[in-house]
């Protein structure tokens, strides 16, 4: 078994496009619930109607890919006020079970065969994406230190991570203003700040509208390593980001950073091993103990046992504040 | 100190507390100055009718006092004013403004600040943030300029200036860097307090501002209410400690079930026989002599002999 080269595979996904959708998606989850706590349980959901976007206006409409790119966040923003009319008035709750189903109803809708002329069921859709790699400056497999990425996931890492720097910078530059003062505020005691004239359905409503925005980019992302399918926005999406976010400290501008690179050198390089360790004439694991299917699942087992442990003793994720766990929510 | 030079707003809270004078000792009396004017006010909960004031009036520049028996209704009643509950009928104004039906960030941006009863500090932020979230008409909270310190830099500059003379005020500035949370229950009480100035309000609401205080915190605090008559402010809080109301307040409203009982200074309100009754119930205080005693009982016993005979004869 080969760990040297297991573990150059697992750092080629800490920070390839996989990587870069789930660290965008957990930067909107961050202003989201790091910082305002909202809980958005949909925020796949986000993705799922900017990746589509942009595939239908391409794919079925025939117009540019960057006027779809336009139409894709327009419907993060409908899509965030739609969800929030309703439920930013009411307790955190409501906005939970809101966002989680409005996800699960967007990824039918777009699934749905009888819609298949407009968003291709469940293959999705597939080759909208000529005029983004048109652009590729790369003409051949990029890398370095042992490291090495096609074309055109390097194409898109670049463009990914160069999102992620920036939309990182705007996290910090707005939390470290009064404005991120007042979400933070929200966070912690909404009637008080609601008591001090501020608007706290305008501040609730703007933070939704951000971090959905950025959810969609992640969305792009997906939509161009992967081509848009339903199954790319299932709940579980949301999941990992949230997990990504708490691993890397919520409330953190550098926290979904670290958080995604982890998270997938740890699911990449477990998969790795696992499968490497029950394959062969001869394997590491006997076959008695595990087979070779089973192997693929224990990435998850293992991955579930560290957030456990992470909980326990590092409660507060890698760039957290222990400080701040020590005092309870009164 | 200017002891002897009285400020212009020590002026005003002067001839405020005089204008009290001629004021009748009668629920819902008229105010030579009112800040405060609340007309048939009503919040029912199901069957239950929380609140029912028909007419009461706030002094400006005096320090009132609403007490009353738990469940009285005073709590609703602060929230029905500052906009944190919906009322099922009546109006009311502040400043000669009417403001029923604004939401609570509205109330309190026209200067109506109020504090809770269960203190809300914001526990992970710090003493110094708690305050400077507190400053109204920041530029710097609009989402548009919030990116761009030079747009707002000058203003929190100020505005820092402002909360941490606060802070040494109310001798909270050692905790500035510290979370809010972790400030035991009567510094969370100031911290509160001091920063519902920050809104430069012209009339402080206090719910039970002495809750929880230790003696020797709630003599300052005292001092800090006090301090904000003689500021200019109209204070208006809700307690349950005797003696603070005694100590501070110049004017005192009872409600009891909803309604208000009595008005009246201090002194007044507190032998009111109705204040009495409604604390601790109608007839309390007529003595029960030994041949009363006797009496009822013998009429107890009477009665149970009556009821065995009957039985008997059935």
């Amino acid at each position: 078994m080969d760990i040297a080269n297991q573990l150059t595979l697992a750092l080629e996904q800490a920070f390839g496009p996989s990587a870069i959708i789930i660290c965008l998606a957990a930067i909107g989850l961050n202003v989201h619930f790091g910082y305002t706590g909202l809980l958005n349980f949909g925020q796949a959901g986000f993705m799922a109607v900017a990746g589509y976007g942009v595939a239908s206006i391409v794919s079925t409409w025939g117009f540019s890919f960057w006027l779809g790119l336009l139409v894709g966040l327009a419907l993060t923003v409908v899509l965030a006020l739609l969800l929030g009319i309703p439920t930013l008035r009411l307790r955190a709750d409501y906005l939970a079970i809101v966002t989680i189903a409005a996800a699960e109803i967007i990824r039918f809708v777009v699934g749905a065969s009888s819609l298949r002329g407009y968003f291709g069921g469940q293959d999705g859709l597939q080759q909208y994406t000529g005029s983004f790699f048109a652009l590729n400056p790369y003409s051949s497999q990029m890398g370095g230190l042992g490291l090495s990425w096609s074309k055109a996931d390097f194409w898109i890492m670049t463009v990914g991570w160069g999102l992620v720097v920036l939309f990182s910078l705007m996290i910090f530059l707005l939390m470290r203003s009064p404005w991120g003062r007042v979400l933070k505020g929200i966070r912690e005691d909404e009637d008080a700040v609601r008591s001090l004239g501020k608007n706290v359905y305008a501040y609730k409503m703007q933070s939704l509208v951000i971090g959905g925005v950025i959810g969609g980019f992640a969305g792009f992302v997906s939509g161009l390593y992967q081509s848009v399918q339903p199954t790319n926005f299932a709940t579980d999406i949301t999941f990992f980001a949230y997990t990504v976010l708490l691993l890397g400290g919520a409330a953190r501008v550098l926290g979904p950073l670290a958080g995604a690179v982890i998270f997938w050198f740890l699911i990449s390089f477990l998969d790795n091993f696992f499968s490497a360790a029950t394959s062969g004439d001869n394997p590491l694991i006997p076959t008695a103990l595990m087979s070779h299917q089973q192997a693929s699942l224990m990435r998850f087992v293992f991955l579930g046992v560290a957030l456990m442990l992470l909980m326990i003793y590092r409660p507060q994720g890698i760039f957290g504040d222990r400080r701040e766990l020590a005092i309870d929510g009164r | 100190m200017a002891a002897d030079t009285p400020t212009a707003a020590e002026d005003m809270s002067t001839v405020a507390r005089q204008g009290l004078v001629d004021v009748e000792h009668q629920p819902g009396a008229k105010k030579p100055d009112p800040i405060v004017v609340a007309d048939k006010v009503v919040r029912k909960f199901g069957g239950l009718t929380a609140v029912d004031v028909e007419h009461l009036e706030i002094q400006r520049g005096v320090i009132t006092a609403l007490i009353g028996p738990n469940g009285a209704g005073k709590t609703t009643f602060f929230n029905v004013l500052t906009g944190f509950d919906r009322p099922d009928d009546g109006k009311w104004s502040f400043g000669g403004k009417d403001i029923q039906g604004l939401s609570a960030y509205q109330v309190a941006r026209l200067g109506m600040v109020r504090t809770f009863q269960l203190t809300k500090v914001l526990s992970r932020l710090s003493v110094i943030e708690n305050m400077l979230l507190g400053a109204t008409g920041q530029s710097g909270e609009s989402i548009w300029q919030a990116m761009l310190r030079p747009l707002w830099g000058q203003q929190e500059r100020d505005n820092t200036e402002r909360a941490d003379a606060l802070l040494k005020r109310f001798q909270l500035d050692a905790k500035r860097e510290d979370f809010a949370g972790s400030l035991s229950g009567g510094q969370r009480k100031l911290l509160e307090v001091a920063r519902s100035l920050m809104v430069e309000p012209e009339l402080v609401m206090l719910d039970e501002p002495m809750a929880g205080v230790n003696p020797a915190l709630k003599q300052s605090l005292l001092g800090h209410v006090k301090s904000l008559r003689e500021d200019g402010m109209t204070v208006f809080f809700v307690e349950h400690d005797m003696d603070v109301v005694r100590d501070i307040s110049d004017w005192v409203i009872v409600m009891a079930q909803g309604r208000i009982i009595s008005e009246g200074p201090p002194e007044a309100v507190m032998s009111d026989q109705r204040v009495i009754d409604a604390y601790l119930g109608a007839h309390h205080d007529a003595a029960l002599s030994v041949e009363d005693e006797d009496a009822i009982l013998a009429a107890a016993r009477e009665e149970i002999e009556a009821a065995e005979e009957q039985e008997s004869h059935g």
